[in-house]
C-alpha cells in the first residue's frame, strides 16, 4: 500500500476495510472510526486526490493507489493551510471528526476547482461556481461534527479557498 | 441565505492579561495533524480485540447460550458469558451524600447474571486476535431465553407514573400558593401538553476502552468524562485497591453526558483483559453505543399559565413525566428552570417517573433544562399570543427581582440586559406582530425567541502548581477534556494569577495519577478547577516570597504579598522586584510546589464533608445560573413543510468568559445540538420489543453543515460576584431555549403550533 508517499507491505484478509488497515495494520490512527457505516465521514481519506469514506472501502482494492491521510496533509514540516486555518478559526473541539473534515475539505476544494457542481448549484452546467458558504456547507455535509464546530470549519475553508 | 463573515465576538474581559482573550486552543496542533491519541489508539504489544454480543429480548432469563461456533472460529481467544465469567461485585447503591456513587450507569452485574433487563443488554463478550475475528464470532453466539412480560412503551405507561423522589442534587418540584385555583380564576390562560422524544448523545467517538492488567494493577485508557469514577467503580467491581488502577483519558471524542457514567463496554473490556491475561481493546460499534449507553429520557409535559390582561402571571404550572430504567437511571429535573424564570403569584412544579424495561437513561447536555425550556418557553409564547402581547414584553413583565419560588437572592441576573441587547441586534422591533405575514418566494419566514437558563455550581477539585527555576509553570489536575478547551482556559487563569507568559504554563489533565478532579458535568468543571487553581497560585506566591525573604540580596526581602503584583514572571512592587526564576536560582532549588486538597483517604473525606456543607450553605443563600436570550429566524417551505434555520443570535449572561474563542465555540455547539433536538433528533423505540429501531447515524439525524447557519453569539461579560473570577459555566446553557425559539419561529412563520418534538415536516402539512 502507498500511504502518504510511503510504500508498506501488509498481509490482509480480503474483507478488511481500508479504515481498519490504516488504523490497525499501519498504525495510522489519525483516521477515525465514528460509525463504520459511511454515515459520519470521520474516516474520510484521499485516494489519488479524491475523498472517500475509508470504512466503506476494501483495503485490497487500493493497493496501487495513492492514499493520503491526515498524517500526510502537511508538506514536510509545514502544516497544510487548512490545518492552520482550523486552529485559528477554532474549527474543532473534541478533535475526533477533525481528520475527516480536513481530508474532506481538501478533496472538496479540488472537486470545486475541477468545476463539479453541488446540489445547491443553480446551473448544473456552470463550471465557475462561486464557493459561497451555502456551497461549502452543502459540499461538506457528509462530515458530521457533534460538538457543533461547523461555523469555524466553514470559516476555515472559506479562508483557504479565497485567501 | 447570504454569505456573511463570522460576526466578531463581542465582549472581551479585561480582568487579566490572558483571561478573556481569544487564544487558540493548546491542543489544536495535535488534533489537526492526527497525532492526538484517543482511547482505542494507544499501542500495546500482544493486543486482543473484544466485541459485545447483545440480548434480543427486553426481559427474561437466558436459558442457554451456545458459543461453540464462535469459540471454534480461527483467532478467537475466549467467549465470555454469564456461564464462565469470573465473579464481580454488583454495583453499590447510590448514596445521597456521595456524588461518586452515581458512577455506575445501571445496577446490572453484567455477565454475572442470567437475567436480561433490556433489549440490547450485553450477554457475552468475544475476545479475538483480530477485530474481524471478534466481530464474526460475536455474530455466531446464539442465546435462547425464557422471555418474561416487559413494560417498554413510555406513552402507554405514562398514566401510571409515580412521584419522583427528591434528592439533594436534583430538584423534583415544589409549590407556592394554589396554582390550580389561580389558573381556574385567571382571565387569560393556556393549558398545554408537550412531548419530547428519547435523544442520544452521539459523540462522534464511540465509547472505547483499552485495558491492561499487571497482577492486581490495572491501566485503563477510556473515552470518559470521569477518570475518577472509572477508577473507583472498577476497584469496587474487581475487588482490587483503587491505588493500583490508573485511568488515562487525555483526549475524549465528545461526551455530552454519555461518557459520564461507567457503562458496560468499560467494565467488560477490563473483565476480558483479566480473564485472558492480554491487553484488550474495545471500540463500541455505533449500534453498540445505543444498546449499552443510556440516552435522554422521553417526556410528556404539561405547562399551564394564568395571567391578568396586563400580562402579570397569576399561575404557573409545569409538570413532567419522564422514564427510568428498572435497573437504574437519572430522574431528569425537567421543571428545574420553571422555578426560577417567572415571578408568578402561584407556582406548581411536579415531576413524575415511570420505570420501564429499558436501559437506564442518563444525563445529556443540560438534563432537565434542555427539554424543559422547550415546553415553558413555547407556553409563554402561546400566552403572549392569547394576550396580544409581544413575547419579550410578556417575559419582561414577569421578570423576577428575587427567586420566585423561595424569595432567595439571585447572585447575579442579567436576563433583561440580554433581551434588550438581543432585540436591538436582531432587529426585533421590525417583526410583524401576526403570524404568517412574511413570505419570500416559496418560503414562509418567521422569527422567535426563548429564554436559556442553566444553574451554576462547583464541585471539589485538587490541584498542584509548580514553578521551576527555568520559569516554567506546571499545573496538574485530573480534570477531563472533551473539546471544551479546559487546558487552555486553566493555563490562561494560571498565567494571570502568577503573572507569567501563557506559553510558559503547561497543564496536565485526564489522568488518575494527577490530583483528583470531579467528573466533567453540570457546566461546573472550569469554575471547580479555577477555585483550587487560584488558591494554589496564592500559596505558591507566598512560598516563593518566603524563599526570597531568606536572602539578604533579594529586593523582595521584607515585602508583603498584598503589596506586590504578579507580573513579568515574578513578584514586583513598582519597578522593584524579582522573577520566580531568579529567586529559585539564588536559593538553589529546582522548583517550588503547592497543592490544594488532599489525596489521602482521610483528607478526601474531610474535603468532601467541607465541600458538601459549603455547597448546601451556598445553595440556601443564592440562586446562581447562566442565562440568555435566543433569537432565531426560520424559513418553512410552503408546500413541503421543510424547516430551515436561517439566522441565529444568542445573547448570554455567563459571567466572565475565560477564552473568547473556545467559549464562543462551546456556546455555538450547544445551539447546534438544540437545532437537532428541535428539528430532527429522535430515538425510536419499538413499543412491542423495547428495541431502539434507529441505532445509527444514518437514521438518527444529527444536524449537518447544511443545517447550521452562521451563529452569532454574544456574551454580556459581567462577572458573577459569587463565582471564581466571576465565571458561571458555559457547557450547557446554550442548548436550552433553542427548541422553544425554533418552535415559536415556526409558529410565527406558519401560524402552526408544534408541541411534539422534533418539528418534522409531517407535523406542518
Amino acid at each position: 500500500m502507498r500511504v502518504n508517499g510511503v510504500t508498506e507491505k501488509v498481509d490482509l484478509s480480503p474483507q478488511v476495510s481500508l479504515l481498519d488497515a490504516l488504523r490497525g495494520e499501519l498504525g495510522l490512527t489519525g483516521t477515525k472510526k465514528g460509525c463504520d457505516q459511511g454515515a459520519c465521514g470521520a474516516c474520510t481519506v484521499l485516494v489519488d486526490g479524491e475523498r472517500i469514506n475509508s470504512c466503506l472501502a476494501l483495503a485490497v482494492q487500493y493497493d496501487d493507489r495513492d492514499i493520503t491521510t491526515v498524517e500526510g496533509l502537511a508538506d514536510g514540516g509545514e502544516a497544510h493551510p487548512l490545518q492552520r486555518a482550523f486552529i485559528r478559526n477554532d474549527g474543532l473541539q473534541c478533535g475526533y471528526c477533525t481528520s475527516g473534515q480536513l481530508c474532506s475539505a481538501v478533496g472538496m476544494l479540488s472537486e470545486h476547482a475541477a468545476g463539479a457542481p453541488s446540489a445547491v448549484t443553480e446551473h448544473l452546467c456552470d463550471t465557475d461556481v462561486v464557493l459561497s458558504d451555502d456551497e461549502i456547507r452543502e459540499r461538506m455535509s457528509g462530515n458530521l461534527c457533534r460538538c457543533g464546530a461547523y461555523n469555524g470549519i466553514v470559516a476555515s475553508i472559506r479562508e483557504v479557498a479565497a485567501p | 441565505m447570504t454569505q456573511v463573515q463570522n460576526p466578531p465576538v463581542v465582549g472581551t474581559t479585561s480582568t487579566g492579561k490572558y483571561v478573556g482573550r481569544a487564544i487558540d486552543r493548546v491542543d489544536g496542533a495535535v488534533k489537526t495533524d492526527g497525532s492526538a491519541t484517543f482511547a482505542a489508539e494507544v499501542p500495546y504489544a500482544n493486543l486482543a480485540h473484544a466485541v459485545l454480543v447483545h440480548s434480543t429480548v427486553s426481559r427474561g432469563r437466558i436459558t442457554a447460550i451456545d458459543t461453540t461456533a464462535a469459540t471454534a472460529l480461527d483467532g478467537v481467544i475466549s467467549v465470555i458469558t454469564h456461564e464462565n465469567a469470573v465473579p464481580m461485585r454488583p454495583p453499590a447503591k447510590v448514596s445521597p451524600v456521595d456524588i461518586d456513587s452515581m458512577a455506575p450507569g445501571t445496577m446490572v452485574n453484567y455477565l454475572n447474571t442470567d437475567e436480561v433487563s433490556w433489549n440490547g443488554q450485553p450477554i457475552a463478550v468475544v475476545v479475538a486476535e483480530t477485530l474481524h475475528a471478534a466481530h464474526e464470532a460475536a455474530s455466531l453466539v446464539r442465546a435462547t431465553y425464557d422471555v418474561q412480560p416487559s413494560t417498554v412503551d413510555f406513552k402507554a405507561e405514562a398514566p401510571n407514573a409515580e412521584p419522583q423522589p427528591s434528592s439533594l442534587i436534583l430538584p423534583s418540584g415544589g409549590s407556592k400558593g394554589d396554582a390550580e385555583a389561580a389558573l381556574a380564576a385567571a382571565p387569560v390562560s393556556v393549558d398545554l401538553r408537550f412531548t419530547t422524544p428519547m435523544h442520544h448523545h452521539n459523540a462522534i467517538e464511540p465509547h472505547a476502552t483499552t485495558a491492561a492488567w499487571d497482577g492486581d494493577r490495572l491501566t485503563v485508557h477510556d473515552a470518559s468524562q470521569s477518570v475518577v469514577w472509572i477508577r473507583k467503580h472498577l476497584a469496587h467491581k474487581f475487588s482490587v485497591p483503587a491505588e493500583g488502577i490508573r485511568v488515562i483519558a487525555p483526549f475524549v471524542g465528545g461526551g455530552f453526558g454519555g461518557k459520564a457514567n461507567v457503562w458496560a463496554g468499560t467494565i467488560l473490556t477490563v473483565l476480558a483483559a483479566r480473564m485472558t491475561g492480554r491487553p484488550v481493546r474495545m471500540l463500541l460499534t455505533r449500534e453498540g453505543v445505543y444498546r449499552t449507553v443510556g440516552g435522554r429520557t422521553p417526556t410528556i409535559q404539561r405547562v399551564a399559565l394564568g395571567a391578568r390582561p396586563d400580562g402579570h402571571l397569576t399561575s404557573l404550572i409545569h409538570t413532567s413525566v419522564s422514564q427510568l430504567g428498572r435497573v437504574g437511571g437519572m430522574a431528569e429535573p425537567v421543571t428545574s428552570q420553571s422555578s426560577h424564570l417567572y415571578a408568578a403569584d402561584n407556582i406548581l412544579l411536579k415531576q413524575d417517573v415511570v420505570k420501564l424495561d429499558q436501559i437506564a437513561n442518563t444525563s445529556m447536555r443540560a438534563p432537565g433544562e434542555a427539554i424543559g425550556t422547550y415546553a415553558i418557553e413555547v407556553a409563554i409564547d402561546e400566552l403572549a399570543s392569547e394576550l396580544g402581547m409581544d413575547p419579550i414584553a410578556l417575559r419582561m413583565r414577569n421578570e423576577p427581582e428575587t427567586d420566585p419560588m423561595h424569595g432567595r437572592k439571585f447572585s447575579h441576573r442579567m436576563l433583561r440586559e440580554a433581551y434588550a441587547r438581543g432585540a436591538e441586534r436582531f432587529g426585533w422591533a421590525d417583526r410583524a406582530p401576526v403570524p404568517g405575514a412574511t413570505r419570500d418566494g416559496r418560503w414562509l419566514v418567521g422569527t422567535g425567541v426563548a429564554t436559556a437558563y442553566h444553574p451554576s455550581f462547583q464541585l471539589r477539585a485538587n490541584v498542584t502548581v509548580r514553578v521551576s527555576v527555568d520559569g516554567g509553570v506546571l499545573v496538574r489536575c485530573g480534570f477531563q477534556e472533551m473539546g471544551m478547551g479546559g487546558a487552555t482556559a486553566q493555563a490562561q487563569i494560571a498565567a494571570d494569577a502568577l503573572g507569567v507568559p501563557f506559553e510558559s504554563v503547561r497543564v496536565e489533565y485526564g489522568d488518575t495519577a494527577l490530583p483528583l478532579a470531579p467528573m466533567a458535568g453540570g457546566s461546573a468543571q472550569t469554575a471547580s478547577v479555577a477555585t483550587s487553581l487560584l488558591a494554589a497560585c496564592e500559596k505558591l506566591k507566598k512560598s516563593v516570597l518566603e524563599l526570597a525573604g531568606k536572602s539578604p540580596e533579594s529586593p523582595l526581602r521584607g515585602a508583603r504579598l498584598a503589596d506586590l503584583s504578579a507580573r513579568d514572571g515574578g513578584l514586583f512592587h513598582g519597578g522593584s522586584g524579582e522573577t520566580y526564576a531568579s529567586i529559585l536560582a539564588r536559593a538553589g532549588v529546582p522548583s517550588v510546589d503547592e497543592a490544594i486538597g488532599s489525596e489521602t483517604k482521610l483528607g478526601n473525606l474531610v474535603g468532601n464533608v467541607k465541600f458538601m456543607s459549603k455547597f448546601m450553605m451556598d445553595r440556601r443563600r443564592w440562586v446562581k445560573a447562566a442565562c440568555g436570550a435566543q433569537f432565531c429566524e426560520v424559513r418553512v417551505d410552503v408546500d413541503t413543510g421543510e424547516v430551515r434555520v436561517s439566522r441565529w443570535l444568542g445573547v448570554f449572561d455567563v459571567g466572565t468568559v475565560i477564552n473568547a474563542k473556545t467559549a464562543t465555540s462551546q456556546l455555538r455547539g450547544g445551539i447546534v445540538m438544540g437545532i437537532g433536538a428541535a428539528l430532527s433528533e429522535e430515538s425510536l423505540v419499538d413499543p412491542r420489543s423495547g428495541r431502539i429501531m434507529n441505532p445509527s447515524l444514518a437514521e438518527y439525524h444529527l444536524p449537518v453543515h447544511a443545517d447550521v447557519p452562521t451563529i452569532d453569539v454574544e456574551y454580556l461579560d459581567v462577572p458573577d460576584p459569587t463565582m471564581p473570577l466571576g465565571l458561571l459555566g458555559i457547557g450547557e446553557v446554550s442548548i436550552t431555549g433553542v427548541a422553544g425559539a425554533i418552535a415559536n419561529a415556526v409558529h410565527h412563520a406558519t401560524g402552526k403550533r408544534v408541541r411534539d418534538l422534533p418539528i418534522t415536516l409531517d407535523k406542518l402539512l
